[in-house]
């Protein structure tokens, strides 16, 4: 019967539908998704250039007082503030990740930004990871004893230079051309 | 295939349409608000329309800068600390001599003890010089300096120069000069041309009685360690007088445009405006300067005479940038700017906070960028700092009240003024300490050691004044003493 013919018709007809709908969605949010992801600059997270971390403005001050510290030619973002074996670094790098984009999207964070204890204790492990063996008279273990000093507590201008806030005591000998 | 069957595929694809739907929407959504921000960190501003220097209606130059503009209209908003601000109603701020009246027995014989209120915001600043009962008494036009965007009101008086229209200034009356810069339009309180180049947006200084103030300081051999480009001119040929727009440094720079009236000066009838600075900027030196300063008519500078006692007192006005001068975030190369107007961001943009206040009301980013402690902690130092302030102040008060009482004494016993010349004298140094402190608008944070040595001396002074006094009144307190008996 014509009737019961166009049954199983339909049926097809509304499955290819659904399926080229649905594959026209899906493509539709890959390709939204994967231009997100390119303009976003998000393959550059992956890298240890320290341009990546400036990527979304915040850190601007951070970058720029890193590069007036002492340890800049020796260390980049992530040689502090990251682990450095390759698990430790990609589950940091992801949580961090997450928190940094869920802050500057909704803008709903305290500033200044100031380390998290889970952080600082990872700094903490970083600073160690050269100068182990020079302090470990004076440092207990890796992530130390809860509430034991921290390295950058005396040594805070190493990573970021003076925090002398945004002009600095200049001295009128430190001019240059009035040398005398 | 079951329509119970057919009905669950239809509402699966539905569902996953929505699904999708809603993904591609929160992804759109998140590259919309990176593009923005994108947007923000490249176009710090827009030029809509033009701004000069005869442009001080501040709502022009916001079509350019809206951002910072919008701050600088908070300044209208009520803001109270422990120390600072205002209680009272919303129309006017409590008297400050009805609260401490040590204050208003000091000022006998000056405005200052007809009306003395709490301060308000930037915005309200030539409202509340107009509406002061301190208008009763005849007052100068030299007062509008720092209360109206009044550089072109200068410019019209000097025929185009206004450093030679602004020492006309101080012979109008307040009303008559007054009624000029609204005639011409510029009734507007400190505006975006007071302190930016229209050009340029650069931070230049345009206030006369500051311009002429630090040409003087740089010429003194006062020591002057936080302002470094001073020194490095005292090192040169001083050929040209110092030039705080030529010479002085980005980070001065943030000093110097609140210096042109966060000041001590004279603006009164006699003279033009003068920041008494050719000597120094502590309060030993600014007295030293205005000691020996003499009025045209020769006679020595004082601001009033003492209604009860007669002594020539010199009147302090709000000496802040004098003040911080002296402390440890001067020395550390911290401006006005960096605590009172810290840089916040919007977006991705930074801007410069233009809702001038207490950094007590923005702990965070006044102080955390540099003090890593808990705002609580930082408020909790900044207090005690405070109070112990306040209560070293309160106990000039007395002593200044004890020094009245003992005049007055001395007075009614007979004695001359001759008699009481060395009492008076240290009633003019004791009050201009105290005074220098109590107007001073940081409750001595902005040098708390400089401000407890003021303090001090004005205590030493003011018992020091009352002993030279009470001398002349002991054989009366004696007599009173043996009726008594």
């Amino acid at each position: 019967m014509a009737r019961q013919d166009a049954i199983p018709g339909t049926r097809r007809m509304s499955g290819t539908v659904g399926l080229a709908l649905l594959s026209v969605l899906a493509g539709v949010l890959l390709g939204v998704g994967g231009y997100t992801f390119f303009y976003a600059e998000g393959l550059s997270y992956l890298s240890s250039d320290p341009a990546a971390c400036v990527n979304c403005h915040i850190m601007r001050t951070q970058f720029e007082s890193w590069q007036k510290g002492s340890h800049h030619a020796v260390a980049k973002c992530i040689d502090c503030h990251l682990p450095h074996d390759f698990v430790g670094k990609y589950v940091a790098k992801a949580e961090n990740g997450y928190h940094h984009s869920r802050g500057f999207t909704f803008q709903d964070f305290h500033e200044p930004i100031m380390i998290k204890p889970k952080n600082a204790a990872i700094l903490q492990a970083n600073c160690l990871a050269c100068h182990g063996d020079l302090v470990h008279e004076l440092v207990g273990g890796v992530n130390g004893e809860p509430g034991e000093v921290q390295c950058v507590h005396c040594h805070s201008a190493v990573g970021h230079g003076e925090t002398t806030g945004l002009g600095g005591p200049e001295r009128a000998d430190e001019i240059e051309g009035n040398a005398s | 295939m079951s329509k119970f069957q057919k009905g669950m595929s239809l509402a699966a694809i539905i569902g996953l349409v929505l699904v999708v739907g809603v993904a591609t929407a929160a992804v759109t959504a998140l590259l919309m608000n990176i593009s923005e921000r994108k947007t923000e960190a490249k176009t710090p501003f827009v030029r809509l329309v033009e701004v000069d220097e005869d442009t001080t209606d501040p709502a022009k130059w916001g079509v350019n800068w809206p951002r910072q503009f919008d701050s600088y209209q908070r300044t209208a908003i009520t803001t109270r600390t422990r120390f600072g601000g205002h209680g009272g109603s919303e129309a006017m701020p409590d008297e400050k001599i009805e609260r401490d009246p040590w204050l208003k027995r000091m000022f006998l014989g000056y405005a200052f003890s007809i009306d003395y209120r709490d301060r308000r915001g930037h915005a309200y600043m030539l409202t509340d010089q107009e509406q002061t009962q301190r208008l009763t008494k005849p007052q100068s036009g030299s007062c509008l300096h720092c209360h109206a965007s009044i550089m072109p009101l200068y410019r019209e008086l000097g025929g185009g120069d206004a450093m030679k229209g602004f020492a006309e200034s101080y012979k109008f009356s307040y009303q008559d000069l007054n009624k000029k810069l609204h005639e011409s339009g510029h009734g507007h309180p400190v505006s975006c041309v007071d302190c930016h180049d229209p050009q340029t947006m650069k931070l230049r200084v345009t206030r006369p009685g500051f311009i002429n103030g630090i040409q003087a300081l740089a010429a003194s051999d006062a020591p002057l360690p936080h302002l470094p480009s001073v020194e490095q001119w005292r090192a040169g040929s001083r050929a040209q007088p110092y030039d705080p727009n030529v010479d002085g440094t980005r980070t001065e720079m943030r000093s110097y445009v609140c210096g042109q009236c966060h000041v001590e000066y004279y603006c009164s009838t006699k003279m033009p405006l003068t920041f008494p600075w050719g000597k120094g900027l502590r309060a030993s030196d600014t007295e030293k300067f205005w000691n020996e300063t003499k009025f045209p008519d020769g006679e020595q500078f004082f601001d009033y005479k003492h209604a009860e006692s007669g002594a020539r007192i010199l009147k302090a006005q709000h000496p802040e940038f004098e003040l911080w001068s002296q402390g440890v975030h001067a020395r550390s190369g911290v401006a006005c700017a960096d605590c009172h107007m810290p840089y916040m961001r919007d977006g991705a943009t930074k801007v410069s906070d233009h809702w001038v206040r207490s950094p007590l009301l923005n702990v965070n980013r006044a102080c955390q960028t540099c003090h890593h402690f808990s705002e609580e902690e930082i408020a909790a130092r900044v207090d005690q700092i405070q109070q112990r302030n306040y209560d070293l102040m309160q106990r000039g008060g007395t002593a200044i009240v004890a020094l009245l009482d003992a005049i007055q004494a001395a007075k009614q016993a007979g004695a001359t003024d001759e008699q009481l010349a060395d009492a008076l004298e240290f009633q003019r140094k004791a009050q201009w300490r105290l005074d220098f402190i109590a107007a001073e608008n940081s409750m001595g944070f902005h040098a708390p050691q400089e401000a407890a040595m003021v303090l001090g001396e004005a205590l030493d002074y003011a018992r020091q004044g009352e002993l030279a006094a009470l001398r002349f009144a002991a054989p009366q307190v004696a007599q009173a003493a043996a009726q008594a008996r």
